[in-house]
């Protein structure tokens, strides 16, 4: 720190503008840096920017062996015969409903496992549980699969419980009905746990001494629950949210995908499982790619307006 | 919440209710778990006919054990794990370290033209169809551990936790080494990086989990077994329903019966299952607390 006075006055002006000369002077005193982002724009430019150029696929009849740029050109083909199809409601409301059961039922109870463990007098058992319920996050699809269909086979745990209600002790993997319900169920199973960190977060924020304030102002313990502790975490429930509908159709194909059979697609086939199923199993690479599109569209615009909306109500947003 | 008490009726009846939710909160994270660890210690018959939940052991033995341990897929799973583990996340750490560095500079003109750049992949993306054809018919990587490697060995988000780390490092370090000539290569990697220690310890843990529990890209570009990662030889075992893959081999256990072979199919999967998640269960409680520093730094970029 010999001379940082000094060094600071004659600090030039930071560039701020692409004006010719500020990019020349940038690349002179900046040139490591360059190189140091190079590789990782590379890598963006390639995996990214270069797939994402390749969504003409869509308006295309895509074959491997002509290329991108000699594959016939079909105009809005691939998007009608998917419309047309009785793929195209299918899919799309199983999406919605898997999304709305997520939005409805797991976001809901994720806030509530967090407010409940904050309500938690003992701290080490409050440890002891945040601990085991993470657990589960880190256990992986395959094997959460594995375990799903060993319980939910015909001498499976879960099966031995319904059918001591029902009577009915057939594979409940192997009916439509019981689709859904396997499928937030083991969800919940899965990422409660962990999905509540960041409302454990938010909540240890709060001011302890808003509580000691309302408490000498007589509000019991539900109004603190309701004039302190959620408006103090409702900034982080709110980008929760917008991130979620922002997602609103593009459920996850892992679990589908590794779960489901032909027996159950009525209910079970979403929007990415087809378009795996389309495009990487039958080789129905423009169709397959217009359905890709049409949901990375709808959900880019899903998330715009979840934004704006929240930042007109709230204040509070993503960007 | 310590300093608030609270002394109503009412108040003691939640407490206590709460208390005995999250003990069943304990219970249901558990139970599926505790199922597959005594199932795969017991007699193979005893869990072939079992119905319901399994809750203790039945005659103790390793037999399963065995049977797995002999299974070359499983080894050969776990070394190409190491090596898919360990190439993406070297790849990826190194990746994410320079370009944050490069981006979290207040003075480098392109810093905000390109973080867009990378941001916006977060929120559109081409999807896997068109990213397939580039991996397999343009860079020719269809049956290549290269496919596993390179297209997913960086992620925007943790790009953006370490930027966000390195901004909050003080100015005044990086001046006073400029000054004592150090360029910025030996700032990054002598004093940037030492720094922010634990947002590295967090990211990396991240890159690790992800990448071990990955199976989608290897099953879309893979077709030799023997570069097969873990989990998607788990897929066979515990998932693909066909049987020819998934037929146990007992000639270890001194038995040649066919029958005993459908015997053991069920404990396989049980003992499978230990033998693939127990570095995870081994090293949880140890670095649990970094993933949740990771979404607490997360959540307050937002």
């Amino acid at each position: 720190m010999r001379s940082s006075t000094s060094a600071l006055e004659a600090k030039p002006r930071r560039p701020r503008k692409f004006t010719w000369s500020n990019i020349k002077k940038d690349l002179v005193k900046n040139w490591p840096l360059f190189i140091m982002v190079l590789p990782a724009v590379a890598f963006y430019i390639i995996f990214h920017y270069i797939p994402m150029g390749g969504l003409l696929m869509a308006f295309e009849n895509f074959k491997p062996k002509l290329g991108f740029f000699n594959s016939p050109f079909v105009g809005m083909k691939n998007f009608a015969d998917f419309f047309g199809s009785a793929f195209a409601g299918r899919t799309i409301r199983n999406t919605l409903i898997l999304s709305l059961l997520q939005i409805g039922i797991e976001f809901p109870l994720t806030i509530l496992f967090a407010l409940l463990l904050n309500e938690l007098r003992s701290k080490r058992y409050r440890k002891t549980i945040q601990t085991v319920s993470y657990m589960p996050y880190f256990i992986s699809m395959v094997v959460v699969a594995g375990i799903i269909i060993d319980f939910c086979s015909t001498e499976g745990a879960v099966t031995a419980i319904v059918g001591a209600v029902t009577g009915n002790y057939d594979n409940l993997l192997g009916n439509p009905d019981n689709w859904r319900t396997i499928y937030v169920v083991s969800d919940l199973w899965k990422n409660l746990g962990f999905d509540s960190i960041i409302y454990v977060a938010a909540l240890a924020g709060i001011d302890q001494t808003l509580y000691e304030a309302a408490e000498i102002d007589g509000a019991n313990r539900l109004q603190r629950i309701m004039r302190v502790t959620i408006p103090g975490i409702i900034d982080t429930i709110m980008i929760m949210l917008i991130l979620r509908i922002g997602q609103m159709l593009s459920v996850g194909y892992e679990k589908t995908i590794l779960l489901y059979n032909p027996q159950v697609y009525e209910t079970a086939d979403i929007l990415s499982s087809f378009v795996y199923r389309k495009g990487l199993q039958e080789a129905n690479y423009g169709y397959s790619t217009a359905v890709s599109l049409f949901n990375s569209v709808v959900n880019f615009f899903l998330l715009i307006f979840a934004n704006a909306f929240s930042k007109k109500y709230t204040e509070s947003g993503l960007f | 919440m310590a300093m608030v008490r609270n002394r109503s009726v009412g108040s003691k009846i939640f407490n206590g209710v709460n208390v005995v939710f999250f003990a069943l909160v304990i219970v249901v994270c558990i139970l599926p778990v505790w199922h597959v660890i005594c199932a795969s210690f017991s007699d193979a018959g005893w869990v072939m006919n079992q119905t319901g939940l399994i809750w203790r052991i039945k005659d103790f033995n390793i037999n399963g054990y065995l049977l797995v341990f002999h299974d070359n897929r499983i080894w050969t799973g776990y070394l190409n794990t190491l090596l898919y583990v360990f190439g993406t996340t070297a790849l990826g750490m190194f990746l994410t370290v320079m370009a944050a560095y490069a981006l979290s500079r207040k003075d480098f003109l392109w810093a905000s033209p390109i973080m867009f750049l990378i941001s916006f992949t977060m929120l559109f993306s081409g999807g896997i169809v068109p990213l397939y054809i580039l991996v397999t018919q343009d860079l020719h990587m269809f049956d290549s551990r290269w496919a596993l490697i390179l297209p997913h060995c960086m992620s925007a988000f943790y790009l953006i936790l370490v930027r966000t780390a390195m901004q909050n490092v003080p100015e005044s370090l990086e001046e006073s080494a400029m000054l004592d000539g150090a360029g910025r290569f030996t700032i990054l990697f002598q004093i940037m990086l030492p720094l922010i220690k634990a947002t590295l310890a967090t990211v990396i843990l991240y890159y690790i989990i992800g990448n071990w529990n990955s199976w989608f890209s290897a099953m879309i570009y893979l077709r030799s077994k023997d570069k097969f990662p873990l989990q998607l030889v788990l897929k066979e075992i515990l998932v693909t329903t066909s049987n020819s893959n998934t037929n146990v081999d007992i000639s270890v256990l001194g038995s040649g019966d066919s029958a005993d072979a459908i015997l053991y199919k069920q404990l396989v999967k049980y003992c499978t299952i230990i033998v693939s998640t127990v570095p995870m269960f081994i090293f949880y409680p140890f670095v649990q607390k970094y993933f949740e520093s990771g979404v607490m730094i997360g959540a307050i970029k937002g």
